[in-house]
């Protein structure tokens, strides 16, 4: 059985405490709000892409627990600096860390610091806490992709 | 005085251990656990009576139809009603209020009619009549409350003229355990004419009600709040409300005779209750009804104050801890926010010492607003719950405030 610790990791609790990257980006040129209605969870998130694709700066503002804090916090932290299609990449493998079998052992070597968030995996009713920002990110995106909305 | 080791025995469910420690059911505002007499009452149904009801001749039928009368009578006679054509079966406190909206709002509701209601009402008792309002161009007002959660009685007073037709109360709130003076709302509310919905699905497994004392117009609540099962509820009217009304769904047993030219509608309650229902819910609430009988809801208030001055005690000395929802007259409900710990991190840290609470916004967004969280932890109590549980759940607080600091 996981315990509570492989949940509430150490860098979880400090990416509580102090999230990373948090407040509004202005300007940016694609922002989403997410929602979690479970549990009240509402996220905001801003991103900066050049025109090669490459996301210069992320933000994200909101009220969360802990997961999804935290998750929001090293999502931006990972993702700065890096092209769209590694966004693509990671959204895929935190998707599939989170809803993985148990015994699967998360991918570190596309996640890196991510994977401190496997744990949430044992807990159903956290799952979407984790991943929330990631879907309001590829939302933030995608409408990006719509010609009205193209800068 | 109450055995409640007694009573714990009537409750299988509260038995069991959870991650190696005995299970600490905290959360009963959300749904009750159910005791024996209600499993094997519902079990009997299946296993001996199981037809279906106000149709057949053969004996199973005519068994399973006494008992599903006979829940009714109970109801009845709990509540006080007049008539047992004044207690309509449904799936729940939110059906019974969205037949209210549809049948009796829309029959009665017009463009610029007031419908008021309360800042700390669940959602079931605010959007049916939003629905309502965008459907007839009524207008919604929301009688404010104070930083205890207690109503604004003054402005009640105000908020009330010719043009409320209805008022929309909670007896009891599901988020801040505030109980609500309904008895002078309702003789306020009659004095500019206007109708009276009391939605019970909190107060009534911890509170007497007399619908004709009270002259409440609409009642309703849920069974599983109240020890029986889910899916299943009442809506206790006036009859002659009831008469004047339009049948809400249309179907089987709500008629007496049909054409393809015209349907002439069964009586009361009938005439409310379309298709088959949840049969042996319904035998199982009225079993329920009798188990709160046979301890008395005066014995049940009685320790359920109890229980929440000594939860109350430790919430009130736990650094960090701020209560939301203090009102003088509540019961039953500990809702608070501690600092440093998101309620739902609370939740899961609480259940990994097998203590089950609520985190979340309870059905109450409004009430959130008010107080400027995005959601509470919410700890609620029951007649089987002991000063012990409440230890453990202070306990886990604990561990949860040492974890994050
Ligand atoms: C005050 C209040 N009203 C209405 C409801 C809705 O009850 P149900 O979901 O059984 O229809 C609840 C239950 O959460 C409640 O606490």
């Amino acid at each position: 059985m996981f315990s509570l610790g492989d949940l509430y990791q150490q860098v979880i609790i400090d990416h509580t405490k102090s999230p990373r990257n948090f407040g509004k980006l202005d300007p940016c040129n694609h922002d989403a709000e997410g929602y979690n209605p479970l549990c009240g969870d509402q996220l905001h998130v801003y991103v900066q892409v050049n025109d090669s694709n490459i996301i210069e700066n992320i933000k994200f503002e909101g009220q969360g627990c802990s997961i999804s804090t935290a998750s929001a916090s090293l999502m931006t932290e990972s993702l700065k600096g890096k092209s769209l299609a590694d966004f693509e990449i990671l959204f895929d493998a935190f998707h599939d860390m989170a809803t993985a079998d148990l015994s699967d052992a998360p991918d570190e070597e596309v996640l890196g610091k991510l994977a401190v968030l496997a744990g949430v995996k044992e807990f159903p009713s956290r799952i979407k806490c984790a991943t929330l920002c990631w879907h309001t990110l590829k939302s933030a995106i995608d409408d990006a992709a719509e010609p009205a909305r193209t800068e | 005085m109450m055995n409640i080791e007694k009573i714990r025995g009537d409750f299988p469910v509260l038995h069991q251990e959870l991650y190696g420690k005995p299970l600490v059911y905290l959360d009963n505002a959300a749904t009750t656990q159910k005791p024996q007499c209600v499993i094997d009452t519902v079990r009997h149904y299946y296993e001996k009576d199981n037809s279906n009801i106000h149709r057949g001749v053969h004996a199973l039928s005519e068994r399973a139809t006494a008992a599903y009368e006979a829940s009714r009578e109970t109801i009845r006679a709990f509540f006080n009603a007049k008539s047992s054509k004044e207690v309509i079966f449904t799936r729940g406190t939110t059906e019974s209020i969205n037949l209210i909206a549809s049948s009796w709002g829309g029959a009665n509701i017009g463009k610029g009619d007031e419908i008021l209601i309360t800042h700390m009402e669940h959602h079931s008792n605010i959007v049916p009549w939003q629905m309502l309002c965008e459907r007839t161009g009524a207008v919604l007002k929301v009688i404010p409350m104070n930083d205890a959660g207690e109503l604004d009685m003054d402005a009640f007073a105000s908020l009330l003229s010719e043009r409320t037709k209805l008022l929309g109360v909670v007896h009891m709130s599901n988020a801040l355990g505030s109980i609500n003076p309904i008895e002078t709302m309702i003789q306020q509310a009659h004095v500019v004419g206007a109708k009276v919905l009391v939605d019970g699905a909190q107060a009534a497994a911890h509170i007497a009600v007399d619908v004709q004392a009270l002259d409440v117009d609409f009642y309703v609540t849920s069974a599983h709040k109240m020890y029986g099962p889910t899916g299943v509820g009442v809506l206790i009217a006036k009859q002659a409300l009831l008469e004047a009304m339009p049948p809400y769904q249309g179907g089987g047993d709500m008629i007496l005779m049909v054409t393809f030219e015209k349907t002439q509608y069964n009586d009361l309650p009938h005439k409310f209750e379309a298709g088959t229902p949840n049969i042996a819910g319904v035998i199982g609430f009225g079993e329920a009804i009798k188990y709160i009988q046979s301890i008395g809801l005066h014995a049940i208030a009685e320790r359920e104050k109890t229980l929440l001055d000594y939860a109350s005690k430790q919430a009130q000395a736990f650094e960090g801890l701020k209560q939301i929802g203090t009102a003088k007259e509540k019961a039953c409900v500990l809702s608070f926010v501690l600092d440093g710990v998101h309620p739902h991190d609370l939740g899961t840290i609480l259940d990994r010492e097998a203590v089950a609470i609520r985190a979340g916004h309870h059905c109450a967004m409004p009430v959130m607003q008010f107080y400027k969280v995005p959601a509470t932890a919410r700890a609620s109590f029951s007649i089987y719950n002991t000063e012990a549980e409440v230890d453990a759940l202070f306990a886990a607080l604990a561990k949860a405030r040492d974890m994050f600091a």
